[in-house]
Order: C-alpha cells, then sequence, then structure tokens
C-alpha cells in the first residue's frame, strides 16, 4: 500500500522521535558543590555555549529538569539532599557524574566526603578530570545524548544490555579512521 | 606598639596570668592562662593603647605526641593550644593570644578540655569557637549556643584531633 505523502510532512517512529525530542531539550539540574561548579558555569556560558546541544535551561528546581550534574564533591551531611533532589526529578530522568571527586571522592578520601555518588544515585556518565574541562563535560552531553536515543523509549528499550555494549560514538569514529589518532605536528618533520 | 611593649604592659597589668612569650617569632604571641582569657580579652579590646577590636580568627591546635624524629627540635608535652588571632584596625596591630589545655579533661580520653568562651567580648568570637568545638573538641563555657557547626549534630568524635578514627559508616553511608 502506498500513501501520499505531501512534501512538508516527515514519518517517523514515535518512539525515536519522543527520544530526539528528549535529548535535545535536557534540562539539567546543577548540584554544583564545588569547584566543579565552576567549570560547569564556563559550560553554560557563551564561549561553551552548551546551547548549541539544547542543555542551556538550567533549573534550580528538581521538578523541572532531567539531568542532574554533580558537580563537585559530596558530603555525608550533603547526601540525603541530593538522594531527595534525585528522587523529585520526574523521570525519565539522567545522572552525570562530574569531575573525581563526583565520581570517586578524588583527593578528598577523608572522614566525611562521599567516596562516589554512584553508591547512592544511578550514575549515566562518569566525566573524568579535576576539573573537567568543558568539553569534556560536552562530550559527556552529547554521548548521553546517543544513550537516550538508543535506549529512551516507550519500548523499553533501556533493558535492551546489548545497546549499552556499544562504544561511545567517538570511540566507533576513532576506529573508523574518521578522528586523527594523534595531532598533526604544526611546525615540524612528522 | 610594638609586641614587646604590649607583651611588658600585660605583664604589668595581669602578672603572672600571662605565662609566656614569644615577642620576636613572625606572628609575636603571648600565652595566656586559660581561666583568665576573658579578663585579658577584654583588656586587650578596650585598653586605649591596644585596642584590639577584631577577632580576625580563633583556631585550636593539636599538639600530640611529639613524633621520634621531631621530638628533638621541639619537644613538649601532648596538649591542645586555642589561638586567637586579634588585630586593630584603629592602631593597626597584630597579636596573637595563646592558652594551653590538656588534651583531655582530668586526663579522661572523651571528656572535653574547658576554656572560657570569648563571644562575650569579640562577637565573632561565637561561631569560631563553634568550629573549634566541632573539629577540636574544645568546649566553651558560657557559650550562648554550642552546638556542631560543620558536621551534622550527631556526629561522634572531633574529626580534627589527631588521635580521631575515621568513622566506617553514618546512618548507613559508607565512609571509606
Ligand atoms: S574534581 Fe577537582 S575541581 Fe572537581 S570538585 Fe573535585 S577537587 Fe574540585
Amino acid at each position: 500500500m502506498e500513501i501520499e505523502v505531501p512534501e512538508n510532512v516527515a514519518l517517523t517512529k514515535l518512539d525515536w522521535l519522543a527520544s530526539w525530542c528528549r535529548k535535545n531539550s535536557l534540562w539539567p539540574m546543577p548540584f554544583a558543590t564545588a569547584c566543579c561548579g565552576i567549570e560547569l558555569m564556563a559550560t553554560g556560558a557563551s564561549r561553551h555555549d552548551v546551547a548549541r546541544f539544547g542543555a542551556e535551561v538550567f533549573r534550580f528546581s528538581p521538578r523541572q529538569c532531567d539531568l542532574m550534574i554533580v558537580a563537585g564533591r559530596v558530603v555525608m551531611k550533603m547526601l540525603p539532599v541530593l538522594q531527595r533532589i534525585w528522587l523529585q526529578m520526574p523521570e525519565p530522568k539522567w545522572c552525570i557524574s562530574m569531575g573525581a571527586c563526583a565520581s570517586t571522592g578524588g583527593i578528598f578520601d577523608t572522614y566525611s566526603v562521599v567516596q562516589g555518588i554512584d553508591r547512592f544515585i544511578p550514575v549515566d556518565m562518569y566525566v573524568p578530570g579535576c576539573p573537567p574541562r568543558p568539553e569534556q563535560l560536552i562530550q559527556a552531553i552529547i554521548d548521553l545524548q546517543d544513550k537516550i536515543q538508543r535506549e529512551g523509549s516507550f519500548l523499553g528499550n533501556e533493558f535492551i544490555t546489548d545497546a549499552r555494549q556499544q562504544p561511545k560514538r567517538a570511540l566507533q569514529e576513532l576506529e573508523l579512521g574518521q578522528l586523527p589518532r594523534s595531532l598533526p605536528i604544526i611546525g615540524g618533520k612528522a | 606598639m610594638s609586641p614587646a611593649d604590649i607583651h611588658q604592659q600585660l605583664v604589668r597589668q595581669f602578672g603572672d596570668k600571662i605565662t609566656g612569650a614569644n615577642v620576636t617569632a613572625l606572628d609575636p604571641w603571648v600565652e595566656v592562662a586559660p581561666a583568665a582569657i576573658v579578663e585579658v580579652g577584654t583588656y586587650l579590646r578596650d585598653d586605649p593603647a591596644l585596642l584590639f577590636d577584631a577577632l580576625n580568627d580563633l583556631c585550636a591546635v593539636d599538639y600530640f605526641e611529639p613524633d621520634a624524629k621531631k621530638a628533638a627540635k621541639f619537644a613538649h608535652q601532648p596538649h591542645v593550644e586555642v589561638v586567637y588571632h586579634l588585630y586593630s584596625y584603629t592602631l593597626k596591630h597584630h597579636l596573637k593570644v595563646k592558652a594551653k589545655l590538656p588534651r583531655w579533661k582530668n586526663d579522661q580520653a572523651g571528656e572535653l578540655p574547658e576554656i572560657p568562651s570569648v563571644s562575650k567580648v569579640w562577637l565573632i568570637g561565637e561561631w569560631h569557637e563553634r568550629e573549634a568545638y566541632d573539629l577540636m573538641g574544645i568546649t566553651f563555657t558560657n557559650h550562648p549556643n554550642l552546638r556542631r557547626i560543620l558536621c551534622p549534630e550527631d556526629w561522634e568524635g572531633h574529626a580534627l584531633r589527631k588521635d580521631y578514627d575515621f568513622p566506617l559508616e553514618y546512618h548507613g553511608i559508607r565512609g571509606q
């Protein structure tokens, strides 16, 4: 059966469309407790401009957010607050753990600092660095977008574990030779 | 006024309540008997030649058993010290005031040493003393509101003591 489709109409899968909408309008909840928060602000500011990826609407109310960015160390006294904010965010929601401190406690191997927030809330992307550069955070957002496109759905794709085994896009491109393996040498012999 | 002059004046005024001094150190200091700290503090603040109107900082130091290597250079009995960093905005001079306390009251581990609070002399002392209480375990008597300021209220122990053991968990939150 053939259907005549006018030029200004596009056909897609509802599933795909929903994921596409979600991934391009992430609203971050900035849980910026320490120095990484400064880099998070830089990511939002004009030079790096995270608006290019649709994630510029930082909201300070968890009810309006779907991406929690934990930027900085979390202490035991703060942890119940983090968990409550996470629970207040409506589904579907994702979490980026930004920096060494949020992911592992970093240099703060002390009596009060939580050694990795992934012990208490589920984390989708870890960003290494102390602090990570804005480019790294943006890379994490891009990777998260790929993940949302792949997994987020009405159909329960997130439970297909095979999809999760795929390497991230940058790695795939590296494999295919689309990215240079080393930086070109400027003004010298290669 | 030079630190030596300040020391002289204090000794004239208070006699043996001033228990020591080093006026040539980079940060000249005067040591005061703990029980006299409020009296000396009020005098330092109000005397027209001194006018120490600002308590820049109040901190506590834990002098634990000296390490064998360092003992030769700096031998000391284990004790804690409260250090008052004073500054005069009017006369533009500095002074550190110290008070030595035992690590534990009556040598009973867990019983906190006591010193009168200076929060009536310099209001800002109130918060600094709460911090010293929270992290170093020093009780400031006559303090209006001596509660923990940084750690949660039900935290156990005083974290900056040299013999503090890290807790393994806090309300099910695993440390370490
Ligand atoms: S990872 Fe480094 S920059 Fe980030 S919060 Fe920790 S110490 Fe600060």
